[in-house]
């Protein structure tokens, strides 16, 4: 079939180079590295560092592609290949986008079972075991016919998993441990067997180096129907099974309980996913597949708290990643295609976990910044009611030196308290006159919020000190700093809770009155 | 295939070990007929009988490692049987599951897991559904009328993370009303729960073995134990003794189960039951079916 059939590495170039001979370009691309394998060269340098610059403004500026599309920047060299790409006027570029997108749809929708029951690592096993079985798939008639090389596939990936069930339930190891040795064990074979095959005489020709890196240009019609089945069945198998998925995912034993057929339901979801292993080696390799199982799924975790939207995440995310990498291996001419689809599902996974709205680092930060400041606002707040206090509550006004030498701050930072005060409508100025309102002499007053708040937080810290003097037997001078931090945190269900236990207490343990809740509302 | 090899070994011992004049009667909720499971070669459970009348309150208590959870899980078929036959309605288990509702300890899944509240307790629904379809909107109101019950009704959307130890509990019982069996089976229902929980969670026992459905509640601690249940199945790794509670709460039996590991708590609670039993002993035993 090689020869004679449909070459199973399509005419691959750029459009303009495809008509000189590209068929025996690429044919030999895999064995010399210094022809890309898109059968093309760009001019200039072609450091990794640009091509990582590029993957960076195209994932910030996707639009940019889109605006090159129409021909408004055509002044830089990628812009135009950008606009070349996505034009998918070319055979070889759409059947190269066409694979990788429906092989980012792929992984990602069923990595998502993975990721979800802790089985990340068995995606590995399954890409490192699946390589003997292309090995001998290629030798079955030495030439790379996709079918030969998926069931020789396949069947290797499903005698990986089995074995690393069968290890587990004989023996007294665990699941970790016995996919480690079977990914290493397999991946070692077909390491061997590639490397002998390559030897051989026909060896030079095989194109089975795309298999270790991924090459989507490598992907053939054959392999693009592959694909579309594998991905329609896939679709339909999980929506039919979708409760059954779910329902052995989060809790095997009460699936079971409940009469499901857990181990065939199990057995069907492996060999879903190592359809799609199989499938995506062309394109993303043996290595690097695993990433695309693991990583789009791990972005949609974190972005939602739902099954079937993380599938559908996670989906969206692999096709996304697969069509970046296959663009941006198309622009860079020599990178393999497989890392660059996993650069682009990494930098996916960094954007979510840096910005992702519930469990995103800047959502948390955000959040915890937010109640710094508001805690900074209290502390304020209860400083000036401490001033009032010793006024026996006779003064409302005071300067901002009262307020820095009753908090210890020096002129500039009490003057910065009192100005967030004022920005959160919890207090005024006192001197309105221009020039005067932010020097040492300058006084303020409470509003009536402001008042309230304070009165508050201070109820809150001498009920709390009470309380553990009197319920937890603390001694009386070892429960203030704790109040300190509880102030800010106990809401009024607490308060009136303690308030109750304690028989609505008058005095803190150092016997100062605790401003009550109907003073508090007057 | 999995429910073949106890059917199997059921039909040899059928004619020896039956119960000749059980078999006119209508078959007991559940009956454990001389049950052997091994993990790998030493037995966990030797020689396991009990029969549960319907409309009882079954606890099984024991020290740790008794083998309490294994013989829940050995009579969903969970795990091998070594020897002897299981029975639910009359039937082997894989024949009646839609008739026994399941609650496994909170520990045993993944809190994390992309799902709320809702999700999981509309899994109870899936046994009845059947293959490949979906819940319909009926399947939706009885979770949402379960979660009611359970008090988690405001939750129903929180992805379940967010829940207390105690909220999750009343998700999983929710999940099993749902699953509006005639037999529970309840793995630890009350271990690392607010007092709160404890009292919805037996009020809900109750209230099902009024509607005439029978529980085996599996339960470590010996002080509530002989207020919770009306029988008490007493495990390590046989059955110690079985009966009605104040028949099996004497000292002799615990300290069987227990070694001689008695705390104090246990004695008080021993001398509790001891004294109920002298005072008002009909009270007691409120037990439904034939006697």
């Amino acid at each position: 079939m090689g020869e004679s059939g449909d070459p199973p590495i399509s005419a691959c170039g750029r459009p303009t180079q495809a008509s000189r001979g590209s068929r025996s370009q690429s044919r030999s691309s895999f064995t010399e590295n210094r022809i890309g394998p898109w059968g093309t060269r760009i001019k200039g340098s072609q450091s990794v560092l640009r091509w990582f610059g590029s993957i960076l403004i195209l994932l910030v500026f996707s639009s940019l592609a889109h605006a090159a599309k129409i021909g408004e920047i055509a002044d830089t060299d990628w812009t135009e290949q950008a606009a070349e790409f996505f034009a998918l006027e070319h055979p070889a570029i759409r059947a190269a986008a066409l694979g990788t997108l429906l092989i980012g749809f792929c992984c990602g929708g069923l990595g998502s079972f993975l990721v979800v029951r802790k089985l990340s690592l068995l995606g590995d096993t399954l890409s490192h075991a699946v390589l003997p079985g292309v090995a001998l798939g290629f030798l079955w008639n030495a030439s790379k016919d996709p079918w030969a090389i998926f069931i020789g596939a396949t069947g290797a990936g499903i005698m990986g998993v089995a074995l690393v069930g069968w290890i587990r339930q004989t023996t007294r190891l665990k699941e970790d441990s016995a996919m480690g040795m079977v990914l290493a064990g397999f991946y070692g074979l077909g390491v061997c067997l590639t490397t002998m095959i390559q030897n051989m005489v026909m060896g030079n020709k095989s194109g089975l180096d795309s298999f270790f890196f991924g090459q989507a240009a490598a992907l053939s019609s054959a392999d693009l129907w592959l694909l579309g089945a594998i991905s329609a069945i896939s679709i339909v198998l999980i929506l039919l099974f979708y409760k059954e998925f779910l329902a052995i995912s989060f809790d095997t034993a009460f699936a079971k309980a409940i009469g499901m057929p857990v181990h065939a339901l199990h057995y069907l979801l492996m060999a879903l996913l190592t359809f799609a292993v199989v499938v995506s080696l062309q394109a993303v390799g043996v290595v690097l597949v695993s990433a695309l199982l693991i990583t789009p799924a791990a972005a949609a975790y974190l972005l939602t708290d739902r099954m079937h939207w993380m599938l559908i995440l996670a989906a969206g995310f692999g096709m996304i990643s697969g069509i970046l990498g296959a663009f941006i291996s198309y622009l860079s001419n020599n990178l393999p295609t497989g890392p660059l689809i996993v650069l682009g599902s990494t930098a996916i996974f960094t954007l979510a976990l840096v910005f992702g709205p519930k469990h995103g680092l800047l959502t948390k930060s955000l959040r915890r910044r937010r109640q710094r400041k508001r805690i900074a606002l209290e502390n304020t707040l209860k400083s000036v009611f401490h001033l009032s206090e010793n006024s026996g509550f006779k003064r409302k006004e005071f300067a901002v030196t009262e307020l820095a030498s009753e908090r210890n701050l020096n002129l500039p930072s009490a003057e910065r308290e009192i100005r967030s005060l004022v920005d959160a409508q919890l207090a005024r100025h006192m001197d309105p006159e221009p020039g005067t309102e932010w020097s040492g002499k300058a006084r303020f007053q409470l509003k009536d919020a402001g008042w309230l708040r304070a009165c508050e937080i201070v109820r809150n810290h001498r009920l709390w000190e009470l309380y553990l003097t009197n319920a937890a037997q603390y001694q009386s001078d070892h429960v203030h700093d704790d109040a300190e931090e509880i102030e800010h945190l106990i809401g009024e269900d607490i308060v009136q809770r303690i308030e109750r236990r304690l028989r609505n207490p008058i005095r803190d343990p150092h016997g100062r009155l605790i401003p009550q809740k109907n003073q508090i509302t007057a | 295939m999995i429910g073949k090899s106890p059917l199997v070994r059921r039909a040899q011992l059928m004619p020896t070990h039956s119960n000749t004049e059980h078999s006119d009667k209508i078959p007991a909720p559940l009956e454990v007929h001389d049950l052997t499971v091994a993990y790998t070669k030493r037995p966990v459970l030797y020689g396991i009988d009990l029969v549960a009348p319907p409309g009882s309150i079954v606890g099984v208590v024991g020290p740790n490692g008794a083998g309490k959870s294994t013989l829940i899980k050995a009579i969903m078929g969970l795990l091998p049987v070594a020897s002897g036959w299981i029975e639910v309605f009359g039937k082997p288990f894989q024949q009646a599951v839609t008739r026994v509702g399941y609650v496994p300890q909170r520990e045993s899944v993944d809190w994390d897991f992309p799902v709320n509240a809702m999700d999981v307790v509309l899994m109870g629904r899936y046994g009845r559904l059947g293959p490949m379809k979906r819940p319909t909107k009926t399947d939706k109101d009885i979770a949402m009328a379960c979660l009611e019950k359970v008090k988690m009704l405001p939750y129903a959307n929180r992805q379940i993370s967010n829940l207390s130890g105690g909220q999750q509990q009343r998700v999983f019982l929710a999940r099993a009303l749902a699953q509006e069996s005639d037999l529970y089976l309840m793995d630890e229902p009350f271990v690392g729960v607010d007092a709160a929980t404890e009292t919805a969670i037996i009020g809900i026992l109750r209230e099902l073995q009024q509607q005439g459905k029978t529980l085996l509640v599996v339960h470590h601690d010996l002080t509530t134990a002989p207020n919770y249940f009306d029988r008490i199945l007493l495990l390590n790794m046989r059955v110690v003794a079985y009966g009605k509670t104040n028949d099996v709460f004497t000292f002799e039996n615990l300290q069987n189960a227990y070694g001689g590991r008695l705390s104090i708590l246990s004695e008080v609670a021993l001398s509790r039951v001891q004294k109920k039993a002298e005072g008002d002993s009909p009270d007691c035993a409120p037990l439904g079916g034939p006697s």
